[in-house]
């Protein structure tokens, strides 16, 4: 659970952890896989691309449906993680750890201001907001 | 174990014989159709490079084909064998006649491009239909252009849109859709490149008014809505929508996919929709056929007769052999497949209103309705009702009490079903429905099968409280239990190959 | 037959039967309560339609129209552009016919269709087998449809906004081409052997053989594909693939065409089924239904629809593209047609059609005031120049019982686009060119 307090979180559902002073891991909440239900597929960018935050960079799809992904920050992504996307099934068991989606250098510090923490986060759930 | 039952060894045997996939049956040498020998003179060949090498086809003897085929259909439930109480679906009787009509061969053999004066027959069938389906459902004009629902939905998109063009109202970019149509309805809004907005319903189930007048404003194109709508209920307030979106210089669109509960009793055109779209393969009994073939029906007023999809099938005394002939409406939106649509659907659809006539059209709301609400009367003490109004030709149940009680989903009991010989509901639509169960029985059930339905379903509640393991690993009696769709997505084996086997 | 007391006899349940299901009904006492939701000013309108019939009334009623019709078989026809007559094995129409197959549901349900789903899965194992394709799905509505979805799915994959489309591509699909891409403002550029790509092509389209009958030169335009990192789209005729190179062997990224002539008879048009077949690496983006094999709870393998989340009924306004029904019992045809016919009766009637359709040429050339359009190697099909406008011809040979092939002198003058399969005796095909030399004699 520690590593959940030290992420930020987006009202699309995602989560980010800082991994170096301006490098930080992406990836979906427990929440979003879990209401996805069975994740079939994974589709990222490759490494290299710029992200913008709250813009499109990836499509996941479950046998229920096919979601975005947005990204929280903005930056350009230094890898993604292949293992995630050869086995998606790693998503639902491992959200916050092994099912992290890709690793991005942060353009803009200042751009997590806009997203929420853990506790903020857990009462946006529980507003029943999604 | 019963003596009288074959080893397990041996049913495992047997189920791998017959699921045995044509290659894998194929040996060199095996004949399955024989081809007639050349009777011209033997002509040059084409050059090498423009030959195929090898051509990897089985090769499987006929008869052998035969069993195969006749064994894997013994795997599905049809109407014929069972009841399909299939919501939004439809799932009537098909009439022998209409297949024994379709398959004469001056309807099946003739060929789409054979000139005019030698395809009147077949112009003449197309026409009259295109004039029921327009006194059925109380519209101008009809073509029988699109070759499925989904198709006729898009062409009364794109009508919309080419009207709106043509009036010089481009900015009528926006379609609202009532939560309660037809599920397909937002994709071919999007496909004929309009914004789409969702209307809520009421408590009711009707549209919610007060919403759909806070939508309504200068960019309005049209109004997408299913009526009955696909909680199965007639929207009181049908009259006042229409005003309203006509009053804003939007084309108020029906999707008839539910148009089996108004036949005879109410012309949707007289409600004031100007475009209205049937399925024949649910209303005018085409079999569905696994999967289609189906035909889309599309039926407009006069202001947008000129932009329905081409061809259609104009009629003129002239004296000569010619009386019926294949047109493009002048505004036409286009072709929607390579020839007139799906010809072999519209004679069955035919076929079947002139067989019941204007004596028996009436007749199949009426039963459709009495059917729906009779199994709603016996099954509401046993399964949620979300909306407690009387249905049209479908009630829509939740399971949302069992998910409660003990994680029941409407899949578990879907599935129970099919251990009593029904093929399931509609599950998870409408949207809008928590664990929707869907029942439509359509006209041609007899009471009979509805109190065998209705009494599965009450044992099946009981099930659920009382023996819920048994609901989550139904279906028991089946060629496959329940089949792990996850893998098949993660890992897709879409075809045969000679590494896997 | 008496429509004063009629009852249909497609609802079994008796006046008496309802009058008691309707008093279970709670809060309704007649049948018009159930309809109160219905604006009452509007309701029972009268039905301007014809009187019930009988099955003997109305088969002998729908018979005689049927024979308004000049029917191939009767005739003998030589009209393909499309559509085409072959002979159909027993068995297909057998099997097909098995209510099992015909009157069940789309199946979302696969532990009750498993039948129509394993064999949904032989007809997309067949399809790439014959295109030499890696995947295919179960089939779309008809071959103009699949060339459609074809054109959206590359402009999807290449995210680029234009289509190119040689001009010998069927004048019909290309009109469903533009009613499909019109909306979505997708640009259609007709091309032909000598016009380069302009920068944002997504795709060329080509049809082989072309719809004049003749083989395109493939590798300029796969080359062409290539260099401008387009896909490229071929339409086929499933038969001439008895014959003739599949597009898998020279890198088409798309295969779709029109699966009617594999067993499914001529209907006017319709229904048919269209081909749809693709490289592996596009498997996410191709439209219509898809079966895949898995294994259920036991361990055992069966078939289910998979990748169905991208289709509209779950996505909504995201959908890949908005088809629900399918073409489920035609796409089983063609699967048992090939199965039928298998490795050497589908080489044997493409051979038939070849040696018919050249036969017929060189006879033709012979005949003084005709002659075959020279637009390279044929299959099946060719375009002549007949001595007085075609639609004249065929108001003459259907005296003599023929139907001839389709006026195309819009595109070549006083052209005649004419097809021949293994239905053209050799007899047939000596009486049409006994018959066009007496046209031409008393021109």
């Amino acid at each position: 659970m520690s590593k959940e307090k030290e992420m930020y979180y987006s009202d699309e559902h995602e989560w980010v952890l800082m991994k170096t002073d301006n490098t930080v891991f992406i990836g979906i909440t427990k929440f979003a896989s879990d209401n996805l239900g069975d994740i079939v597929f994974i589709e990222l960018p490759e490494a290299g691309n710029d992200v913008t935050q709250f813009e499109q960079f990836g499509e996941i799809e479950s046998v229920k449906a096919v979601s975005e992904l947005y990204s929280p920050v903005s930056g350009n992504i230094s890898q993604i993680n292949e293992s995630v996307v050869q086995n998606p099934e790693i998503l639902s068991d491992s959200p916050y750890e092994e099912g992290w989606l890709i690793q991005v250098e942060l353009k803009d510090k200042s751009e997590l201001e806009n997203l929420m923490n853990l506790k903020d986060y857990e009462s946006f759930l529980e507003s029943g907001k999604d | 174990m019963n003596s009288n039952q074959i080893t397990n060894e041996h049913h495992i045997k047997k189920q791998n014989l017959i699921r045995k996939l044509l290659m894998d049956r194929s040996q060199p040498g095996k004949v399955g159709a024989h081809t007639p020998e050349s009777d011209v003179p033997k002509q040059q060949t084409l050059p090498n490079k423009y030959l195929r090498e090898e051509l990897p086809l089985p090769e499987v003897s006929e008869n052998e084909i035969v069993r195969y085929f006749s064994q894997l259909s013994q795997f599905n439930f049809s109407i014929d064998h069972n009841f399909y109480p299939l919501g939004s679906c439809t799932m009537k009787y098909n009439p022998k006649i209409n297949d024994e009509i379709a398959s004469l061969p001056g309807l099946s053999e003739i060929h789409p491009l054979q000139p005019e004066e030698s395809i009147q027959g077949a112009l003449k069938i197309i026409f009259e239909l295109q004039g029921f389906l327009a006194e059925i459902t109380g519209f101008h004009s009809t073509s029988l252009a699109p070759m499925a629902g989904a198709e006729a939905e898009l062409a009364g998109m794109l009508i919309t849109r080419s009207f709106h063009k043509n009036n010089g109202n481009d900015h009528k970019t926006k379609i609202l859709i009532t939560d309660s149509a037809h599920g397909t309805n937002p994709a071919s809004a999007v496909m004929a490149g309009f914004d789409v907005i969702s209307i809520p319903s009421d408590q009711n189930g009707n549209t919610d008014l007060e919403a759909l007048k806070a939508a309504i404003n200068d960019d309005l194109a049209g109004l997408m809505i299913t009526q009955p709508s696909t909680l199965g209920l007639f929207d009181t307030n049908i009259i006042e929508i229409c005003k309203m979106v006509k009053d804003a210089g939007g084309v108020l669109y029906g999707d008839g996919a539910n148009l089996n509960a108004l036949l005879g009793r109410i012309k949707p055109g007289d409600l004031g929709f100007d475009i209205l779209h049937s399925n024949l393969h649910k209303t005018f009994t085409q079999p569905h056929g696994g999967g289609g073939p189906g035909a889309g029906a599309i039926m407009v007023s006069e202001k947008l007769s000129q932009y329905l999809p081409s061809p259609i099938v104009k009629y003129e005394k002239n004296n000569s052999q010619n009386d019926y002939s294949l047109i493009s409406p002048e505004h036409s939106i286009g072709k929607m497949g390579g020839f007139h649509g799906n010809f072999g659907a519209l004679v069955r659809a035919y076929s079947y209103i002139k067989t019941l006539g204007k004596q028996g059209i009436n007749q199949i709301s009426q039963d459709a309705v009495i059917n729906a609400n009779y199994i709603k009367s016996h099954l509401e003490e046993y399964y949620d009702l979300p909306i407690k109004r009387k249905c049209m030709h479908e009630v829509v149940f939740s399971a949302s009490n069992f998910k409660k009680l003990n994680g029941i989903r409407a899949l578990d009991i879907a599935k129970r079903l099919i251990d009593y010989g029904i093929h399931p509901p509609t599950m998870y639509f409408p949207l809008i429905i928590d664990e929707a169960l869907m029942i439509e029985p359509t006209e041609t059930e007899s009471k009979e099968t509805l109190d065998y339905f209705i009494s599965s379903m009450i044992k099946i509640s009981e099930e659920a409280k009382n023996d819920p393991e048994i609901l989550r690993n139904a279906p028991h009696n089946t060629p496959n239990s329940r089949l792990d769709e996850a893998l098949a997505a993660r890992k897709p084996n879409l075809r045969w190959e000679k590494e896997s086997n | 037959m008496d429509t004063k007391n009629f009852i249909s006899r497609y609802t079994p349940n008796t006046s008496l039967q309802k009058n008691e299901m309707l008093k279970d009904i709670a809060g309704v006492s007649s049948l018009e309560d159930l309809f109160s939701d219905l604006p009452s000013h509007l309701i029972n309108p009268k039905l301007n339609l014809p009187n019930a019939l009988s099955e003997l009334e109305l088969r002998n009623e729908i018979e005689s129209t049927s024979k308004l019709n000049d029917t191939p078989g009767e005739f003998s026809s030589f009209l393909g552009a499309g559509s085409y007559r072959q002979f159909i094995p027993s068995i297909v129409r057998q099997i097909t016919s098995r209510s099992e197959f015909m009157t069940s549901y789309t199946p979302y349900q696969p532990e009750i269709s498993q039948g129509t789903l394993q064999a949904h899965y032989e007809f997309q194992s067949m399809i790439c087998q014959l295109t030499n394709m890696e995947i295919a799905n179960s089939g779309m509505y008809d071959g103009a449809s699949s060339m459609a979805e074809a054109a959206l799915m590359a402009v999807r994959i290449t995210k680029k906004n234009r289509i190119s489309v040689l001009k010998t591509v069927s004048q019909s699909y290309i009109e469903v081409l533009q009613t499909f891409l019109e909306a979505p403002e997708i640009k259609i550029d007709i091309i032909d052997n000598s016009t380069s790509l302009k920068p944002d092509t997504a795709c060329i389209i080509l049809q082989q053989p072309n719809f004049l009958g003749n083989l395109e030169d493939i590798e300029k335009f796969s080359n062409l594909a290539k260099e401008n990192d387009s896909l490229l789209v071929v339409s086929v005729d499933p038969i001439s693939l008895g014959m003739i190179k599949p597009p898998g062997d020279y890198g088409a990224d798309i295969v779709v065409g029109e699966g009617q002539s594999l067993g499914i008879a001529t209907t006017f048009g319709g229904p048919y089924v269209g081909i749809f077949a693709c490289k592996q690496k596009f498997i996410r983006q191709m439209p219509g239904r898809i079966v895949g094999q898995t294994i259920d709870t036991e361990g055992k393998t069966g078939y289910v629809l998979t990748m169905q989340t991208r289709e509209q009924h779950i996505r909504r306004e995201k959908a890949t593209s908005n088809i629900c029904t399918s073409v489920g019992l035609i796409a089983l045809g063609a699967t048992v047609y090939l199965a039928a016919l298998g490795k050497s009766g589908l080489k044997q009637i493409a051979n038939l059609c070849y040696e018919k359709a050249h036969y017929a040429a060189n006879l033709i050339n012979s005949i003084p005031g005709y002659n075959v359009v020279d637009n390279g190697l044929f299959f099946r099909e060719f375009v002549i120049k007949c001595p007085i406008p075609p639609k004249e011809v065929n108001k003459l040979l259907i005296k003599n019982k023929i139907i001839g092939g389709l006026d195309v002198s819009s595109e070549i003058e006083n052209g005649m686009l004419i097809c021949f399969t293994e239905m053209n005796s050799k007899k047939e095909i000596d009486n049409l060119i006994d018959s066009l030399k007496n046209i031409q004699a008393t021109k």
